[in-house]
């Protein structure tokens, strides 16, 4: 689950991370009285969604007036900001974050994420931040430094001044280095995050180092524990019918194509999809329906595959594990009743008692294409949805 | 020969009367495996499908259980799979799917200096054709036979299994590592334990998009592997950055891509399915050339 950067940010507080003066609004009238408090004469607006690229999109912007702080909001809110991370639609706005404004001297890049291959939280660090980081990867990557923390010790300082080096602080910088770092490692673990990124970290003009982004992600498995982040949760930066089938407990995830798949298990969704690739199809869609396909799941299923308007036919092929395939076949049955489906429907079921299950879907009196045979069933889907 | 599990496994069921350590504790006695006990705290000293239940796996263990395999939910098994660890169980299968990445970081480091060979979280467990069903997956499509698979999604195994029996090879030993970003084994460390057993001709890996586990092994494979291995990608068609399904199968920073994996692996003399529907048939043409 993605925070937004101003949610970040009350984290970063909360860790006495060196963050900006700020206050988010959710509408144009709360501007004003927001830049009173902050005070100045000059800030950032910046809008808060889950995509980076927003300073190249016109999503962020330096004022100097009160008045050009409502004419944003005013401009964004309730508005769509499409930038190089997001899709053609873009992400809604629905907050903006108005912060004093910080003078920069130079910016690094600061990250820590939960790295695979080595088991360890690593910190990724840059002298070179800002928004070409990508660049610098890519380029440069000499200039990138990978530090893996070892949990046990909870001792981060010599880690902390490794990764000094490589930013090329100096020494009151790397004094004050040492505890963000043990601070940010905190944060981390304790609350449960799978990625943290600050870009840009920046050196100010006085030399001090300063939070100016904060992008965190938190690991799903562990919200359980985490009940004051759940309630952070943006369904507006989710995709409408991705939110709604994770509250039916069903894997999701949209794409481009015209058939509609719906499998258990979540490898064998893939690799369907990719079969319908193979045979010369687009899939719609990638959905795990989960283990036990019942009728009520697959109900489910149906409706939000036949949402997506391109959807002509749909292919579902399950694997029946520990549950019986006759039991399948006869809730992919009722399913399709329950849900009045006018499209062609394809069924590959395979597993414990196959044949059984093939003829309950033969025998229905609607129309379903019951086949055993994967590759048969994908060409099947392919050909009717051309 | 086979891996890991066979007659010999006296299994512990951690989660045992709930309604999948029951469920799935049925069919597995059902198929021959010998579970000797089960662990549900609070209810000790019950009887539960024939076998003695205990609060504790220190009280269990004086049913000499040489396994375990964990039901308990998400948010229980840090501290169940640690618990059978320090106990002195040397291997452990957990089933359970949505485990905290935290909690793997710090399982994982704990059973690796306890000498433990953990399986999984989030996977189908492990099953020896004819010897016993350590896991979820249906016995019934399993064969006494020659290939070794191993892989990271548990349905996707089912297809390598079904395709393998239909052609008459049947499986050494088939184990589901699981799809989380941590797994407690990685299939370097079943590639191991198949590359030492007789009864395994051939190896089939199965892997999917995110991380870089299919990598490392490409290149052990090339080094330490002198049997056939035939591997399948699934993901080809996922898009970037989004978590398809298992909390591991994610592309990201553009890293994770099936074509890195398949072209990796293919540099290192792997043979690539390219298709879900003809891994038996590669498999049987690779071992008949």
């Amino acid at each position: 689950m993605n925070l937004h950067e101003y949610q970040g940010k009350s984290l970063f507080a909360q860790y006495n991370l060196p963050v900006s003066k700020g206050k988010v609004i959710f509408n144009p009238n709360e501007a004003a009285d927001a830049c009173k408090e902050i005070g100045g004469s000059r800030w950032v607006v910046k809008a808060q969604v889950h995509a980076g690229g927003r300073g190249k999109a016109g999503g962020v912007e330096l004022i100097d007036s009160v008045e050009l702080a409502t004419k944003f909001a005013e401009k964004w809110l309730g508005k769509r900001l499409v930038t190089y991370q997001t899709d053609k639609n873009g992400q809604l706005v629905n907050s903006i974050l108005i912060e004093e404004c910080t003078n920069i001297s130079k910016e690094l890049y600061l990250s820590a994420v939960v790295d695979r291959d080595s088991q360890k939280i690593v910190f990724i660090g840059s002298s070179e931040g800002g928004v070409n980081i990508e660049d610098v990867a890519k380029n440069s990557p000499e200039k990138i430094i990978y530090q893996g923390i070892d949990l046990n010790s909870l001792d981060s300082q010599e880690d902390a001044i490794t990764i000094a080096k490589v930013l090329e602080l100096d020494d009151m910088q790397t004094k004050q280095f040492i505890p963000m770092i043990e601070n940010l490692l905190r944060l981390f673990v304790e609350k449960d995050l799978s990625l943290l990124e600050i870009n840009p970290l920046v050196i100010n003009e006085n030399g001090d180092l300063h939070c100016l982004d904060a992008k965190l992600n938190i690991d799903s498995n562990a919200l359980f524990r985490q009940p004051e982040l759940q309630e952070m949760y943006d369904e507006s930066q989710e995709d409408p019918q991705e939110a709604e089938a994770a509250k039916s407990d069903l894997s999701y995830v949209s794409l481009d194509g015209n058939i509609g798949c719906m499998v258990n298990g979540a490898g064998l969704a893939m690799g369907t999809m990719d079969t319908i690739k193979f045979f010369g199809g687009n899939p719609a869609n990638f959905l795990d329906v989960g283990g036990t396909a019942t009728q009520e799941r697959v109900s489910k299923a149906f409706k939000i595959i036949l949402k997506d308007p391109e959807v002509n036919v749909v292919l579902v092929n399950i694997f029946g594990g520990i549950v019986r395939c006759d039991l399948i076949a006869e809730g992919v049955v009722a399913a399709i009743k329950e849900v009045d489906i006018n499209i062609p429907v394809v069924v590959r079921l395979e597993g414990n008692n196959a044949d059984l299950g093939a003829k309950i879907l033969s025998q229905a009196d609607i129309a379903i294409h019951s086949i055993n045979n994967l590759a048969e069933a994908a060409n099947k889907a392919v050909e009717l949805a051309k | 020969m086979s891996i890991l599990v066979n007659k010999e496994t006296r299994l512990l069921v951690q989660g045992f009367t709930g309604s999948q350590g029951t469920l799935h504790s049925e069919q597995s006695i059902q198929y021959g495996t010998n579970i000797v006990a089960g662990v549900t705290p609070g209810k000790g000293g019950q009887v539960h499908l024939n076998r003695p239940v205990f609060n504790t796996v220190e009280e269990a263990m004086k049913e000499e259980p040489n396994a375990s395999i964990i039901f308990v939910p998400a948010k229980f098994c840090k501290e169940s799979i640690l618990e059978s660890a320090e106990a002195g169980i040397k291997l452990i299968i957990c089933i359970t799917e949505g485990v905290p990445t935290l909690d793997m970081l710090d399982v994982k480091k704990k059973v690796d200096n306890l000498g433990v060979r953990l399986i999984g979280p989030n996977c189908p467990g492990v099953i020896t054709p004819g010897e016993a069903k350590l896991g979820i997956m249906p016995g019934n499509i399993h064969k006494p036979g020659s290939i070794g698979i191993i892989s990271r999604s548990g349905t996707l195994t089912y297809e390598a299994v079904k395709q393998t029996t239909d052609l008459g090879y049947g499986q050494s030993s088939c184990v589901g590592i699981g799809g989380d970003p941590i797994p407690g084994s990685s299939f370097i460390d079943i590639l191991k334990l198949f590359e030492k057993d007789d009864q395994t001709e051939a190896i089939v890996m199965v892997g999917e998009i995110g991380g870089n586990a299919e990598e490392s092994a490409a290149e052990y494979i090339k080094n330490n592997i002198t049997k056939p291995v035939i591997s399948y990608i699934a993901g080809q068609t996922a898009p970037a950055g989004k978590r398809m399904g298992h909390a591991g199968a994610i592309i990201a920073g553009g890293k994770g891509t099936a074509e890195d994996k398949i072209k990796k692996l293919t540099e290192c003399g792997v043979h690539i399915a390219d298709n879900l529907v003809s891994i038996g048939s590669k498999v049987s043409q690779v071992l008949n050339s």
